[in-house]
């Protein structure tokens, strides 16, 4: 009797554990579902009630949204003129600015990340402390200063401006990732080299540094996740020039009635390369999120 | 990461002759690491933010103003008239009911789920994996999702509420209340992963044998919870939810793309973006931006103590 009740009991509690675990799928899920099918949908499936779900079985998959966002788009409602998307462009110019910025902000803040690990630096906790908060600073804040000194400086719409900016808006970031990672190898590693007759910067280039391959590599997918998903700036410094591929999101679904098969499609080439990134460095999410300061 | 794993090379390729360096002292050294960031922020972040402090008593406007030497120095009115005027403080208001609501509901969820999955099940790898998409896409992009599903005649959220369920249909992003509400709804479905995240770090952290030693005293599920699984998780949980409240009061782009900053969702970010770009008073804009400042550092003190605090207990 017991036992059995015992046996139920557990039954119930797996059946309610799957219903949960399927509704909290469903809440996270779905948009991205949704988003995803709406990309592959004929402008009339789109607006259809009740809505299509199923691709096959719902509505037959096209590529027409894509082909408007990467080749040509209609620009009158009757599908008369078409025009070049600018999409590509601004696809090119989001991988080449956030790779650029990347590449730069990962070398210049793990040198600063070593010094910070390894010598002995006046004011320490504090330099970091500064480090860490100009990144709290609110976007929306900093933009105004920003929008005055790229003017004065005729550094709006360029490829320098946005590049140095991205640079170092991901340096904070790199700065306390990696002065965790080197916090991690052990001085003796370099200092036994350095008696082997490696100088400093060698024994920093070839024994430290492959140490810490790894956890570089996913510290820069979080800053080219950054630089790839940034919106205010880009959009207040660059309209006009070197313009990147959240404007452009933003600006498909701005003007009057919203084309949502194009934004769709817009999203799943932007996103994609995210959720891969995603995966790729999920061991390094939780110390990424918090900026290194849970290290498990 | 773990550096016990990591064992020290007993063959290391020997030491070629050629660009030594030697003469580079470890103190150039750490100059010459730490010079092009220190030189970057100063020019990128402190400059730009000194000289809209020097604004903020001025009564610059970009666009009417010929340039911002000339424009006029008015003290402290700006700030006066920040602080003075009702309409900030609405800003601030409904900052407010923004950031309290979203944080706790995010906590809530994200805690609840990660006690949920701290368990043994099939697939557990795949499931809490993908839940964190969400907080990896751009703010703009979830805005664009619900902007989608939130549409009053063909989104799918009035189709469950209207045609499935039976209910009156909502105008989601134009009406008042349900404008922050969806704002709220979004600002949960990004970020509640976030917290997840950090709980079942802590949850699947605390040491088995301490819950073994409970059962062996017959304590009960809550007494475990309350005095074995909370006081462990917590600091964790701490750090979480600082970060969450700053991102919260910072938020701008989601109200941005889901409202257009529209009514209900007027937060203090997009307040302030509406002074600086579309009033192009720059003088009030800085002034009520190095308000928000001011809270923000407070912040972010209270995150610098609660990563200290952690960090203590965890040796």
């Amino acid at each position: 009797m017991n036992v059995q009740n015992r046996q139920t009991r557990s039954l119930l509690g797996r059946i309610l554990f799957w219903i949960a675990t399927a509704l909290i799928l469903v809440f996270f899920l779905f948009p991205i579902y949704w988003i995803l099918i709406t990309a592959f949908k004929d402008r009339p499936d789109i607006t259809q009630l009740p809505p299509r779900f199923v691709p096959w079985v719902d509505f037959q998959p096209t590529t027409f949204n894509f082909h408007e966002i990467l080749i040509e788009m209609e620009v009158s409602q009757f599908g008369t003129a078409t025009e070049q998307s600018p999409f590509l462009g601004q696809l090119f110019n989001s991988v080449i600015i956030s790779g650029t910025a990347t590449v730069v902000a990962v070398i210049l803040g793990t040198l600063a990340a070593y010094a910070f690990s390894r010598f002995r630096i006046k004011g320490e906790g504090d330099l970091l402390f500064f480090i860490l908060s100009t990144r709290m600073l609110p976007p929306v804040v900093t933009v105004i200063p920003l929008f005055l000194m790229f003017t004065e400086l005729g550094m709006r719409n360029t490829f320098h401006g946005i590049t140095l900016l991205y640079i170092t808006m991901g340096l904070p970031f790199v700065v306390w990732m990696m002065k965790g990672f080197f916090d991690e190898v052990p001085h003796e590693f370099e200092e036994a080299a350095m008696i082997d007759g490696y100088s400093r910067l060698e024994a920093i280039w070839r024994i430290v540094i492959p140490e810490v391959i790894p956890p570089m590599l996913a510290t820069a997918v979080f800053v080219l996740i950054t630089a790839w998903n940034e919106f205010v700036f880009v959009q207040l410094l660059n309209p006009l020039g070197y313009t990147t591929v959240t404007p452009f999101l933003y600006a498909v679904v701005g003007y009057g009635r919203t084309e949502w098969g194009r934004v769709a499609a817009t999203t799943v080439v932007f996103v994609s390369p995210i959720v891969i990134f995603t995966f790729l460095v999920r061991k390094y999410l939780l110390r990424g999120v918090t900026f290194g300061a849970v290290r498990r | 990461m773990t550096t016990q794993s990591i064992t020290p090379e007993t063959t290391r390729p020997a030491a070629k002759p050629g660009l030594r360096l030697r003469w580079l002292s470890d103190r150039l050294l750490a100059g010459t690491f730490l010079a092009p960031t220190l030189l970057l922020l100063l020019f990128i972040t402190i400059f730009p933010l000194i000289w809209s402090l020097y604004l903020s008593f001025t009564s610059y406007n970009v666009n009417s103003d010929p340039s911002w030497l000339e424009a006029k120095w008015v003290g402290v009115d700006n700030y006066v008239y920040m602080l003075t005027t009702p309409r900030v403080w609405e800003r601030f208001i409904e900052s407010a009911t923004f950031v309290v609501p979203t944080v706790t509901l995010e906590f809530l969820l994200g805690f609840g789920i990660a006690l949920l999955f701290n368990r043994e099940f099939k697939g557990r790898g795949l499931i809490t994996t993908v839940i964190l998409i969400p907080m990896m896409v751009a703010p703009l992009v979830a805005g664009l999702f619900w902007r989608f599903m939130f549409q009053a005649d063909i989104g799918i959220v009035n189709y469950l509420i209207h045609d499935v369920l039976g209910f009156q249909p909502v105008f989601w992003l134009t009406d008042r209340t349900s404008a922050m509400i969806s704002l709220i709804i979004v600002d949960t479905w990004q970020w509640t992963p976030f917290i997840f995240l950090i709980s079942l770090a802590g949850l699947t952290a605390v040491p088995k044998y301490l819950y073994e030693a409970a059962d062996v005293d017959r304590a009960s599920t809550w007494f475990k919870f309350r005095h074995i699984t909370l006081p462990l998780v917590w600091p964790l949980l701490l750090i979480g939810i600082i970060f969450r409240l700053m991102d919260a009061y910072k938020l701008f782009e989601l109200a941005w793309v889901l409202t257009s900053g529209g009514p209900g969702t007027r937060v203090l970010p997009v307040h302030l973006y509406k002074i600086a770009f579309g009033d192009f008073a720059t003088g009030r804009a800085s002034a009520l931006g190095y308000i928000m400042l001011v809270v923000i550092i407070a912040l972010a003190n209270l995150l610098v103590r609660a990563i200290n605090r952690s960090r203590a207990a965890e040796v």
